[in-house]
């Protein structure tokens, strides 16, 4: 009786691969090697001497260098930012907690051409330190490390956070009991239950930072440059393909061993961890030391976040003859900047609306049937596949896009005339994102609870329906918030794929941004603002979802 | 919401149902993008980069005239643009291509991108302006310049005259005042660029900006920085405090301050130093592989013709090709005319540019 | 007939044997009971009849037909688990009627179905509770309730009442068997507790490291275990080695009483506790090390002047007090000589 139930089960992993695999074979394995393939080879001949002559040449290694060592920096200077953070998230109560939790992850999803202007105001000439104590750190390496911290705090707070605030906190006090001092309680019993979740934090953080691209051209100024914004240059400026797709492998390559040295770290500390309602483990500040800690963090978080924030919206209310809404009240025109849009730049809300939801929809999908598949056994394999559906985080959005165009150009895989090749290159985006927060969820399912269900008579599909989808509810819901806001404000891969003329909201602020004008620099601003509200309030939404449905597990964002 | 709701879902069954599904939906998706490939008689593709804009009536107006629709396909930057046309010559993206300039035009024409079509309404355009006049490969749409731009504010309050030409940049009485783009990832720098080469020569431009380095340049990546943040004439640059007076932008960026102003001021707050402009020209051309080469010919007759070329000065602040075209009042009343602009041959500036923005590089950046 | 037959069932975790050429019979309408120590096999042994598990070799025969190649939820099982493994986002109602609706049961007919199951576990009216607020027991009564509501050919029981204080398994056991006897369920159940396991079961299937050890009616077991570890398992501590000449087998206890007609030679010999005798005529001098309470009679711990020590089950009232130097002998219908 052994042969065959073996092989159904592989089949049933396998259909539920199926798709994902088909998807990311066909958006992104199958570009990615068409363009560094045309890179590579010459006359039907691998020019394989090119990695070396691009390897050992003294600029590329200086951008290498920098790349890797900035990456570092950033990670190490956001953990150390944001982990007092995730704390204060987890752990305390205080009034406008969801708010600002929804606050902090809006920079997690607004385009790095707005951000970064935003971020501007904050460190440069003129700006809020340079008026207070005339510290300026405009076009310094400062600028870019700060400015990552300002985009993935988030990422951090919502990673380790989530799971801190589920942790039963009367393991901690067992240790107490048993003679630890505090610190060293929290050293033994907490810390090693979060290494999982730290670990994963860093990974993304150091995985977007290292592939950092606007942040680095805007706020670094001229002098600085990283693998990514090489690769840009080199493809779409320079179209020097060979030089590309080495730096294209590079990328991949340490993409490849950063995922391997995460799931190492994640595998040896993977325990089974009790996990508790999070309403029950966080409670009012007590004592002087975690009301210093509360107002450090929400210093910071205000400092870093919101103050940026602010300055958008206040240029955007900015008016002329101080009509406050006067920007507004032009976006709605398709008049507006005297006819920079053939559209109104408001339909450009619809547009995003309308993509984003199409790509949470077919995240939702890969991602979901990935997560599904990857539940049922953690072998080698499953590693891998885990592994491959990151790669698209680190690929450059320029490789993706003329990926795309090289090899989706005949029928019947001819996009490029069609509106679904920007909602599929953002899901490629998003389906990290939800296989993410699903899995750590799926697999907190009991599978005896799976089981039971078989026992009574439900089949692998209905068991799924049944039991999992219920229980991963809450999961979901993150799942598709994240997906969705990302979709948002996704640029890079937007404007570097050729498509059909409507504008996505990113789009539409920076091709406001790319004309000379009073009311066009405004318009910029108050559509960012219009951004950074749709942002939020999915954001918001998903806080009440977390409130209201109540499931175990918790979530790696 | 219907149509949101009803992509959604067309893109999950799409994923679900695998490729038929794909290639059928790509072309009933979409209402606000035309009809897709579909009907490849009745409609024609015009590819372009990102800042290609002409007004909907102008673009109905061409339907109504010829019967053909037109569906526009963007991507990137004016580079990138040009690059991708190039890397999908085997199956082309549309008919007709839209954008490619004076700085990058001899490598579309090396790589044979363009099918010859002589415009009609090309007698309209000075022969200056026509760089491939004997082969007809790519027909030229319209031209811009690039220039230092000043505030007038700050030379007036100063008591300075405002700087006219390259050598007045490098004069002591303008140190640490000008800002600029980086040659390697901004076109306006690579023009301003070009510009001091074509002035000093291949000799002397390095001495020239190893001076304007002494001389405090400033170089920031993008022209959004420049522009909206570190010049002070502009309305972004004033309200994020910019402190410098000079900027390398457009002729026609003057013009554009003034938009949408209301009372219209007497003059722009800002000002164009005439003797540091150099001309970018754009062109379009029939791709080769053109599925519609019929109507592709008719939309180039079309971007030549005056409806198109008297839309496309508030559209995309280019000055248009015809020298029949009306020029709106604001660019006559605000834009400054640009006697002698620096120019430079297609071939060398495809020859030397990788060259010259790495000797620029090490020069400035270091 | 017989509705559970299982050939030859091999299961192997890491080259370790768990099940090792396990047969097994269960007739229809029989209740079953698989007693062992934790780490018997007694799990696997249930996750492979339903499927959850498979078999290197060996066969499972459900009414006659071999379950090779037939998915778990095809089997027409019913299991219900060690901690019941209830559907936590369920009700009382949606639990029970699960199965039902897997069957594809109509909505009045499983209705119906859930009120009548919830009647004869003791939870009337309960169908709308949520099952996070139930108490331990009523967890139970629904698990079993969902479990039999689709009418299973075969219930299996893992640990059916593991989880429970004492006061309500034994009151428990009782309803569960009265319960299957009156419906003619076929129960397959697993437990590492003999009192469980007697109180319920028409036959004991005793389980040691993956091999049926012994089967038998619950007094066959008890009252003939057929190998040292069943004794012992059981709970049996006086057992001895010896060597049997005629009537006699001579140990270190000195000379034990062996029903007639045992082979003559080496064997090892267990004494029951009620089988030592303490009497003052008694040939083996011991002293009373401990005394535990049992209810109704007191087993003595003694300690003889040479060889292991072993346990005398005495009267309340006749119990010596610890420290007390006594004499035991023993009685030959509570000796068994084991292989």
């Amino acid at each position: 009786m052994t042969t065959p139930t073996r092989r159904r089960s592989a089949a049933v992993r396998l259909g539920l691969m199926a798709l994902p695999l088909a998807f990311f074979a066909l958006f992104f394995a199958y570009p990615v090697a068409a363009i560094t393939g045309r890179g590579l080879k010459e006359d039907g001949q691998w020019q394989l001497g090119r990695v070396g002559d691009v390897l050992t040449d003294p600029a590329i290694g200086h951008v290498l260098w920098f790349t890797t060592w900035q990456a570092a920096a950033s990670t190490a200077l956001t953990l150390l930012v944001a982990l007092p953070g995730a704390y204060v998230f987890a752990r305390l109560d205080f009034p406008g907690k969801g708010v600002l939790r929804a606050v902090v992850t809006v920079p997690f999803v607004l385009p790095t051409v707005v951000a970064g202007s935003a971020f501007l105001a904050l460190l440069g000439r003129g700006g809020l330190l340079d008026q207070l104590w005339g510290v300026r750190l405009d076009t310094t390496v400062w600028a870019i490390l700060l400015a990552h911290v300002f985009f993935n705090y988030a990422v951090v707070v919502r990673t380790v956070g989530g799971l801190w605030a589920q942790l039963d906190p009367r393991q901690e006090e067992a240790a107490r009991v048993l003679g630890a001092s505090r610190l060293r309680a929290w050293r033994t019993v907490t810390l090693p239950a979060l290494t999982p979740a730290v670990a994963s934090a860093a990974l993304m953080v150091f995985l977007f930072t290292f592939t950092s691209f606007g942040v680095v051209q805007i706020l670094g100024g001229p002098r600085y440059a990283t693998l990514e914004v090489e690769i840009y240059q080199q493809t779409a400026q320079l179209l020097d393909l060979p030089t590309a797709a080495v730096l294209t492998l590079v990328q991949f390559a340490a993409v490849g061993v950063l995922l391997a040295v995460h799931a190492r770290t994640v595998r040896r500390s993977e325990a089974t961890l009790r996990l508790v309602d999070p309403a029950h483990t966080a409670h009012r500040p007590r004592g002087a030391a975690q009301w210093a800690l509360l107002c450090g963090v929400l210093g910071t978080a205000l400092l870093l976040v919101v103050v940026p924030l602010a300055v958008l919206v206040q240029r955007s209310l900015d008016g002329p003859g101080g009509d406050a809404l006067a920007f507004y009240r032009a976006l709605g025109s398709a008049e507006s900047g005297g006819g920079t849009f053939t559209v109104a730049p408001l339909e450009a809300v619809g547009n995003s609306l309308e993509y984003a939801l199409a790509a949470t929809a077919v995240a939702l999908l890969v991602g979901g049937l990935a997560a599904a598949a990857l539940t049922r056994r953690a072998g080698r394999l499953a590693r891998g596949f885990d592994a491959l559906l990151m790669l698209p985080l680190g690929t450059s959005a320029v490789t993706v896009g003329f990926g795309f165009l090289i090899a989706l150009d005949e029928p019947p895989l001819d996009l490029r005339s069609s509106w679904l090749l920007v909602p599929l290159a953002q899901a490629l985006v998003g389906v990290p994102f939800v296989v993410r927060t699903m899995l750590p969820v799926l697999r907190a399912v009991d599978a005896r609870l799976r089981e039971a269900a078989a026992v009574l008579g439900a089949s692998p599909l209905r068991v799924w329906r049944e039991v999992d989808l219920p229980l991963v509810g809450r999961a979901v819901a993150v799942a598709a918030g994240f997906a969705f806001a990302v979709s948002l404000g996704e640029f890079g891969a937007t404007v570097f794929i050729a498509r059909p003329d409507s504008p996505t909201l990113p789009v539409a602020v920076a091709r406001l941004l790319a004309r000379p004008g009073e009311s066009t620099y405004g318009q910029a601003m108050a559509l960012s603002t219009v951004l950074m509200l749709v942002c939020a309030a999915a954001l918001l939404v998903l806080e009440r979802v977390r409130v209201r449905v109540r499931t175990d597990g918790g979530s790696e964002w | 919401m219907n149509t949101t709701l009803r992509r959604a879902v067309v893109a999950t069954a799409a994923v679900a149902l695998g490729l038929p599904a794909l290639a059928a939906c790509g072309g009933s998706g979409d209402s606000a993008a035309g009809s897709g490939s579909g009907d490849g008689d009745k409609t024609v593709r015009l590819v372009s980069h990102d800042s290609f804009v002409a007004s909907k009536d102008v673009l109905d107006e061409f339907t109504k005239e010829t019967g053909y629709k037109v569906q526009v396909i963007k991507g990137g930057d004016a580079g990138a643009a040009v690059n991708q046309a190039i890397l999908s010559k085997s199956h082309p993206q549309g008919d007709v291509f839209f954008g490619v300039d004076n700085t990058l035009l001899s490598r579309a024409l090396d790589k044979d991108l363009f099918t010859p079509y002589e415009a009609k309404g090309l007698d309209r355009v000075p022969a200056r302006l026509q760089l491939d006049a004997g082969k007809h490969r790519v027909t030229p749409v319209d031209f811009g310049d690039i220039c230092v731009n000043y505030d007038r504010a700050y030379f007036a309050d100063k008591k300075l005259d405002p700087p006219r030409t390259f050598a007045d940049l490098v004069k002591p009485e303008y140190k640490d005042l000008l800002v600029t783009e980086n040659a390697k990832t901004s076109s306006p720098g690579l023009a301003f660029q070009l510009g001091t080469i074509a002035a000093y020569g291949d000799d002397t431009w390095q001495d020239y900006w190893k001076q304007l380095k002494d001389n405090g340049v400033e170089v920031v990546d993008g022209w959004e920085q420049a522009y909206n943040s570190r010049f002070s004439g502009s309305a972004a640059g004033r309200k994020a405090g910019g402190d410098k007076p000079l900027v390398v932008s457009y002729a026609s960026s003057p013009p554009a301050e003034v938009m949408g102003v209301t009372p219209a001021p007497a003059e722009a707050p800002t000002g164009v130093a005439t003797g540091t402009c150099f001309r970018q020209i754009e062109f379009t051309g029939l791709l080769k592989g053109a599925k519609n080469t019929k109507g592709g010919q008719a939309l180039i007759d079309f971007l030549l013709g005056k409806r198109f070329q008297e839309d496309m000065p508030l559209q995309m602040f280019v000055n248009p090709a015809a020298q029949d075209a009306r020029l709106p009042e604001l660019f006559t009343k605000y834009g400054a005319a640009i006697p002698e602009p620096g120019t430079m041959d297609p071939q060398r500036i495809a020859e030397h540019r990788d060259e010259w923005i790495k000797k620029w590089s090490s020069l400035v950046l270091k | 007939m017989t509705m559970l037959r299982l050939e030859d069932l091999t299961v192997r975790f890491g080259g370790q044997a768990v099940l090792d050429a396990v047969d097994l019979a269960v007739g229809e309408g029989e209740i079953v009971c698989v007693l062992g120590p934790s780490g018997s096999g007694k799990s696997t042994l249930l996750r492979v009849v339903a499927g959850l598990q498979r078999a290197e070799a060996g066969r499972v025969l459900l009414g006659g037909r071999d379950q090779d190649g037939v998915p778990t939820h095809r089997r027409e099982v019913g299991l219900m688990f060690q901690d019941h493994q209830l559907f936590p986002q369920r009700d009382v109602a949606g639990n029970v009627a699960f199965g039902l609706r897997m069957r594809g049961a109509g909505r009045a007919e499983t209705a119906a179905r859930v009120a009548e199951l919830l009647d004869l576990v003791g939870l009337p009216g309960a169908g709308a509770r949520p099952v996070r607020e139930l108490s331990g027991g009523e967890q139970q009564r629904v698990a079993l309730a969902r479990a039999l509501a689709p009418g299973p050919r075969l219930l299996m029981l893992d640990e059916p009442l593991g989880q429970l204080d004492r006061s309500l398994r034994e009151r428990l056991v009782v309803e569960l068997r009265t319960l299957f006897r009156r419906l003619g369920t076929t129960v397959l159940a697993v437990t590492h507790d003999q009192g469980e396991a007697f109180a319920l079961a028409d036959r004991v299937v005793v389980m040691g490291e993956g091999r049926i050890a012994q089967a038998g009616t619950p007094l066959e077991v008890w009252r003939r275990p057929a190998s040292e570890f069943v004794a012992r398992f059981l709970g049996f501590e006086n057992v001895v080695a010896a060597t049997v000449r005629g009537a006699v087998a001579e140990t270190v206890w000195g000379p034990v009483p062996v029903p007639s007609g045992t082979a003559e030679g080496a064997c090892r010999v267990l004494v029951r506790p009620g089988g030592v005798r303490i009497a003052p005529d008694g040939h083996l001098a011991c002293v009373v090390a401990g005394r535990t309470f049992r209810g109704d009679h007191v087993v003595v711990r003694l300690r003889p002047e040479g060889g292991p020590e072993l346990d005398a089950a005495c009267a309340l009232a006749v119990a010596p007090e610890v420290g007390a130097s006594v004499r035991v002998g023993f009685a030959a219908e509570d000796v068994v000589v084991l292989p």
